[in-house]
């Protein structure tokens, strides 16, 4: 095969910063969204910082309404942040001299969860995936090879598949197609929002395979978000957890999982089902909904829902504190934090 | 049908049920000859993956599927009656009265020009009759009943005021409604977050108990039949593979399908390790194999499996496995069937 995208294994020119510097900073985004007529905004995105190193795979969780996907269309600018800014690589986003949104997108590339709606049911899979390579300059003969090339790499054979339509893929071999889109133009990151959601199971398996696979070939990083918190343990080497537009937790994946800080964490994980007909759940670990994003609870936004809330939680919003390295693990709550004024605060 | 047992007679009996849609260019056989029962008080939880025919059951026993291009055949009994045998008024009255569904998307269940208050008082009046005000208030009992806060103002709330968990609450306040004999439910969870979904199981789970109904529970989720199962049955390309306790099949499968599902199921996998996968994708249902459907993919294929459906069998007291090589699947511990390490 001749020379593809992909070949991108270690020493990749683009690596500027080498592999200690952090792939992507984001530091206090925002995104409101105003609601007509009604003076109110909904909060999606606020105030969310958090840092994805290179080569790893951060999972992003949290229930609908959280900020999930709006924050994966902030990294991208497919919606451009209210507040806040992005360090790609050692360079600010959008700033004279920093990376422009082009060659970012050129470096991010998004995999969206609705893989029918991802795809233009009016092309053949083959030239939906030279698209990206065609418009950044290729020659049609070598975007064409491209796209055969990836069809390979995610597993469907190019004859067979390439000049298929999308309706004529199931769901997992249509998400193949979507994955190999993204890796057209030889990203170094990727961002998955619910990529294998909608999937089979026995199809999802297959899928976190080859993303995995792949990753490893190719020398990516992913930003993982699902709200399925199997996958993400599975899949993640650090974890952020997200809570009506804010960050609740962030550390390690093994860390967060034995010993999560933040209540909404614990609740979380304890949803879980068991897989154990012997050892149902007998009481719901939370009660309700989670609330609007457009009025949301003043001080904390969980103590609503929160088993252990006291006064301190409605006056005062807890920080999050600050990360050090890929092996911090922090919580944005009072019991966190020492002298915070909480009664169990320190305490675990 | 499964194994001797025989605590009083099913409330729902479904035997050789045959579903064929008719197309242009091809006729498609989306259920085989599906045959189980149910007692009142039980849940059963078909369990597939898409296309496996989990959903076109519950639409038959429903008669929801569109008559001129299906083909239903073969028996549903629901205390004696013949279902698929009811027309006009007798169709409604079951409908609703007799059986009531859950849907997957509530949104899209609920008519989004009504509030909750006027599905529920026109079910409550079209089967039971009585006054407005009755019905009214008998609505809010039900709107408790499945814990909607505030239930006496959320009534006069339209579908789309409220969460997604208030929302199937209220479409499974609506199901419960005329208290029906038989629950059907599709993926009732699927849509909600992690903390709604576990508390509608719970919910479930108790109405259930408490009003004493059968239960026909559609899912894909293995952890989720875990939760609210007696038993369970495996669908594959339109036949139930697999039937048995939700607690023995879960723990000891006797199909290699059901063991493929199991093992490919992220939970608590090494995530330095790739996950077991079945090769291959599920037949077309237009044109299937002679012999086990699921042969193409199966690790412990042999010839005979290629040659004709394989018979139902009892490995043990209600359970029920079409697999001829279902001793060897049972024989093997969970570990290695997860390696794909058979033999």
């Amino acid at each position: 095969m001749s020379a593809t995208p992909m070949s991108t294994a270690l020493a990749d020119p683009r690596d500027r910063g080498g592999p200690a510097q952090p792939m992507l900073i984001a530091r206090g985004l925002r995104r409101y969204f105003r609601l007509k007529g009604r003076g109110q905004a909904v909060r999606a995105v606020d105030d969310v910082s958090f840092t994805v190193f290179k080569g790893e795979t951060l999972g992003v969780v949290g229930e609908s309404g959280c900020g999930k996907s709006t924050l994966a269309r902030l990294l991208l600018h497919l919606l451009v942040p209210q507040a806040g800014e992005m360090v790609f690589d050692g360079d600010l986003v959008g700033a004279a001299r920093g990376i422009g949104i082009a060659a970012l997108r050129q470096q991010v590339q998004m995999v969206f969860q609705d893989s029918a709606a991802s795809l233009n049911p009016r092309m053949p899979v083959r030239d939906s995936i030279a698209f990206g390579p065609l418009a950044a300059g290729q020659s049609r003969a070598a975007a064409r090879q491209t796209a055969e090339a990836l069809l390979q790499q995610v597993g469907l054979r190019p004859d067979l598949f390439g000049p298929r339509y999308p309706h004529e893929l199931s769901g997992g071999q249509k998400q193949r197609v979507n994955i190999a889109r993204a890796l057209a133009l030889g990203p170094r990151m990727v961002i998955l929002d619910e990529a294998v959601s909608a999937l089979d199971k026995s199809v999802e398996a297959q899928v976190l395979n080859l993303l995995r696979d792949l990753k490893r070939r190719l020398n990516l990083t992913y930003l993982f978000i699902s709200h399925d918190l199997n996958v993400v343990r599975y899949i993640s080497e650090r974890v952020l957890v997200m809570y009506l537009g804010q960050v609740v937790e962030l550390g390690p994946a093994t860390a967060v999982f034995a010993a999560p800080r933040h209540p909404y964490t614990r609740a979380l994980l304890a949803s879980r089902l068991s897989m154990d007909a012997d050892r149902r759940t007998l009481e719901p670990p939370l009660q309700g909904d989670p609330p609007s994003p457009i009025d949301a609870p003043s001080g904390c936004r969980f103590r609503t829902r929160c088993p252990c809330a006291e006064a301190v939680c409605a006056s005062r919003a807890p920080p999050l504190g600050h990360w050090e390295d890929r092996a911090s693990h922090i919580a944005a709550c009072h019991m966190a934090t020492q002298g915070s004024g909480h009664t169990l605060a320190g305490a675990g | 049908m499964d194994g001797g047992q025989d605590r009083g007679p099913p409330l729902l009996e479904v035997a050789d049920l045959t579903v064929r849609f008719v197309g242009h260019e091809a006729r498609v056989q989306a259920l085989a000859g599906v045959s189980f029962s149910l007692r009142a008080g039980e849940v059963l939880c078909l369990l597939g993956e898409s296309g496996s025919g989990k959903s076109v059951t519950l639409r038959a026993l429903m008669q929801l599927l569109p008559p001129g291009r299906t083909e239903v055949a073969g028996q549903v009994r629901l205390a004696g009656q013949d279902v698929l045998a009811l027309r006009g008024r007798a169709l409604q009255a079951f409908r609703g009265g007799s059986v009531a569904m859950v849907f997957q998307e509530p949104m899209s269940a609920l008519d989004p020009v009504y509030t909750i208050g006027q599905h529920l008082i026109e079910a409550i009046r079209q089967h039971r009759g009585g006054s407005r005000a009755a019905a009214r208030a008998r609505a809010i009992g039900l709107l408790e009943l499945v814990k909607i806060p505030a239930a006496a103002r959320r009534i006069d709330a339209y579908p789309h005021e409220l969460s997604g968990g208030l929302r199937q609450r209220a479409m499974i306040a609506l199901a419960l409604s005329c208290t029906p004999r038989l629950l059907l439910a599709d993926e009732p969870t699927t849509a909600l977050d992690a903390t709604v979904q576990i508390q509608v199981l719970i919910l479930l789970r108790r109405l259930q108990q408490e009003f004493g109904m059968g239960t026909l529970f559609v899912t894909h989720d293995l952890a989720v039949a875990a939760e609210i199962a007696d038993r369970v049955a495996v669908m594959y390309a339109g036949r139930i593979v697999e039937e048995g306790p939700v607690a023995a099949v879960l723990r000891a499968p006797a199909h290699p399908y059901t063991a493929a599902l199991l093992a490919s199921t992220v939970h608590d996998q090494a995530p330095d390790q790739d996950i077991p996968t079945i090769p291959g994708s599920p037949p077309d249902l237009g044109a299937l194999p002679p012999g086990c459907s699921f042969a193409p993919r199966c690790a412990l294929v042999r010839d005979a499996c290629r040659i004709g459906p394989p018979p139902a069998t009892h490995p043990a007291p209600g359970r029920m496995v079409r697999c001829l090589r279902s001793a060897d699947v049972l024989a093997t511990p969970l570990a290695s069937l997860a390696t794909g390490d058979y033999r």
